[in-house]
């Protein structure tokens, strides 16, 4: 079955491996708003995570090595930001942006012997033997199911059990959270270092499977759009997986219509994701500030026991 | 980076001066160079940057070079020259299309300062441009890809709809339909120059579509990764060699080469002879190359290959050479007629037998 010369389970595939590293880094993200802290370094720390993880890989032969050290540099980079704001409370948005300033630079500089180097290729078992859903399984690759269970392990997460009970407690309220004896710092720290290694495990996807090569500054702005999702989400985790989906999926929808041959007005297609983030914004927005559209009370608020 | 580039402007700028102190009258001359990706992007940018190290090489001493990566296109870019100039800057190469009206803005508030537009057509006393004429290579590259495709469909990543994206795109196609009047092309927009997950992707959706053969206007290698996972498709290198993908996917390439030019254009500035002037040079001067034609690529094939390049070259073949008809049907040129400069310069019409629409 086809659609203008389109497979549309091809076409779904596709626009799901797109939109994996996307949805990693704004999933991570999610989870460290959630805990009330803004990290706009996630670009830094995808792209560190992209060479991290190409170099591993390279290195070692291991591409599974290569997502591991992927998620660990991208832990790292998130840590001296938590360092950073947590204990020395600098101001988050300035931080994070140092973050990403300093995450394009140090990827450069890792990545000056990779240039042109391929990595070894992420194993993938043949599934085009599998009736009907074969076709798509078989464009797959494993990150893609890492990034599916990772969001359904947040969202269980995040709505029940006590855990994510406290991290949301410390999200909207971290005077509250503190004084009934939870440690806001260190379970922000987790968060943060959570949120790195998801940042990081996604830019090693663009790295060692989507492109596959190290080219300087390929992110290409990829940690921007993950920030603009999470708002897009409304900081929920099954909104993050419609938005990385949407964004992936309308870049991957036009450039595939274009590649049929089917006459589209490429220009629309190509802003209306951002148009449809303008709108959802202010239709969720509308009124009643910014607990309406649910973003955490305490974020981006710096917290010091003393007061 | 920018981190890493501040620092290293701003001691440049102390070294500047301090030399400047103490070899009064003998002042290097300061060239600026914009960027529109990093200088890692194993294409466009990568060659520009050769071209600037080129210039440093040459000139010793007698330069001091400064580059800024990734500028956007837009008035963003004003800032980065404005910027370049205060560092002391005396000439200043702008190195993409879209920062022509800046460069213009930005020119007519320091006229004492030299610009240099590459790709551009609109000039100032204090503002040349300078561009190449890709379309002869593309003439050769769409030759092979009309020889080497078995699928008869050929794809193109195109960037933006501007003349020189649209000149390429006409240029290949009429010399892969020269060679194999079977032959299809399908055009993807990607409205980016660098953007290796969306080039990727653009590749791998003209690849699911059946074609074989993969011809980019995007500074990247992703592309060529994209193709060479895919399996048998051809691919040519954009800007640069890119020799890591050879001999397959990557068979042949077009290769910038600008520092001839930039040495000469520095040389005038040193010499106080600079005018602004207008330059678009081919493969005779050596502005555009021709990649080395892999074995992947039949010998027969590269003979002929190398003969279109070796005519176009003497000037005894022009690119676009009539009859040839715009996409509407309606004659463009007549038997024998070749095209105008400013007609090329303009171009904003595909030729016929090309299925599609160009974006406004």
């Amino acid at each position: 079955m086809t659609f203008a010369g389109i497979d549309p389970l091809i076409l779904l595939a596709s626009l799901m491996v797109a939109s994996t590293p996307i949805l990693l880094a704004a999933l991570g993200e999610l989870v460290v708003e959630r805990s009330g802290v803004l990290n706009l370094g996630v670009e830094g720390m995808m792209i560190v995570g992209a060479i991290s993880g190409l170099a591993t890989a390279v290195e070692t032969g291991s591409p599974w090595l290569g997502l591991g050290a992927a998620a660990l540099a991208g832990a790292a980079l998130a840590l001296v930001f938590g360092f950073l704001t947590q204990t020395l409370l600098s101001n988050q948005v300035a931080t994070g942006l140092a973050l990403t300033l300093f995450g394009l630079g140090l990827a450069a500089l890792m990545g000056q012997g990779y240039i042109g180097v391929k990595p070894p290729p992420l194993p993938w078992p043949d599934l085009s033997g599998i009736p009907v859903l074969g076709r798509l399984l078989d464009q797959f690759d494993a990150v893609v199911l890492i990034s599916l269970a990772l969001l359904a392990a947040v969202a269980v997460f995040l709505k029940r059990g006590r855990a994510g009970l406290v991290l949301r407690a410390v999200g909207e309220n971290h005077d509250a959270a503190h004084g009934l004896g939870y440690r806001v710092v260190p379970i922000r720290m987790a968060a943060i270092a959570f949120g790195g290694a998801c940042a990081g495990l996604g830019g090693a996807h663009l790295s060692l499977v989507r492109v596959p090569q190290w080219t300087e500054g390929m992110t290409a702005g990829a940690g921007w759009i993950a920030l603009a999702i999470v708002v897009f989400a409304g900081w929920r985790p099954w909104g993050v997986l419609l938005g990385a989906y949407l964004f992936g999926g309308t870049t991957v929808l036009q450039l595939n219509l274009q590649a049929a041959g089917v006459a589209i007005p490429v220009e629309y297609l190509s802003m209306s994701p951002y148009l449809i983030t303008i709108l959802v914004l202010v239709i969720m927005s509308a009124g009643r500030g910014r607990t309406a559209i649910g973003a955490p009370a305490s974020l981006g608020r710096i917290f010091h026991a003393s007061r | 980076m920018k981190i890493t580039r501040r620092a290293l402007a701003a001691s440049a700028l102390a070294l500047g001066s301090a030399c400047g102190a103490f070899a009064a009258g003998h002042e290097p001359v300061t060239v600026g160079f914009i960027y529109v990706g990093p200088i890692g992007d194993g294409g466009w940018t990568y060659e520009h940057d050769k071209g600037r190290l080129a210039v440093e090489e040459h000139f010793g001493d007698g330069v001091r070079t400064l580059y800024q990566e990734s500028v956007p296109e837009g008035a963003d870019s004003e800032r980065a020259m404005t910027q370049m100039i205060r560092q002391g800057a005396d000439i200043i190469f702008t190195t993409s299309f879209g920062y022509m009206d800046p460069t213009i803005n930005v020119a007519a508030r320091f006229p004492d300062v030299k610009f240099e537009h590459a790709t551009g057509y609109k000039r100032a006393p204090n503002v040349s441009t300078y561009s190449a004429r890709f379309y002869e290579a593309r003439a050769v590259l769409g030759h092979i890809a009309g020889e080497l495709t078995e699928s008869n469909k050929i794809g193109y990543i195109a960037s933006f709809p501007i003349p020189e994206v649209i000149r390429g795109i006409n240029s290949a196609y009429i010399h892969a339909k020269k060679a194999n009047p079977d032959v299809e092309l399908s055009v993807v927009w990607v409205y980016t120059w660098f953007d290796p997950a969306k080039e990727a992707d653009a590749a791998k959706a003209l690849i699911d579509q059946g074609a074989d053969v993969l011809l980019q206007h995007t500074d990247s290698t992703a592309p060529q990764a994209a193709a060479e996972a895919a399996g048998d498709v051809y691919t040519f290198g954009q800007a640069s060699d890119m020799p890591e993908y050879a001999p397959k996917p990557r068979v042949s390439s077009i290769i910038d080469d600008w520092a001839p030019y930039y040495i000469e254009r520095v040389q005038a500035v040193i010499d106080g002879t600079w005018e602004s002037t207008d330059t678009w040079d081919g493969i005779a001067p050596g502005m555009v190359r021709i990649g080395e034609i892999s074995d992947a690529v039949p010998a027969d094939v590269k003979a002929e290959a190398l003969s279109l390049k070796n005519r176009l070259a003497s000037g005894e073949y022009h690119a676009f050479t009539g009859p040839l008809n715009r996409q509407d049907g309606s004659v463009w040129l007549a038997e024998g007629e070749t095209a105008d400069d400013g007609t090329l310069l303009g171009m904003d019409f595909y030729v016929e037998g090309i299925v599609g629409d160009i974006p406004n």
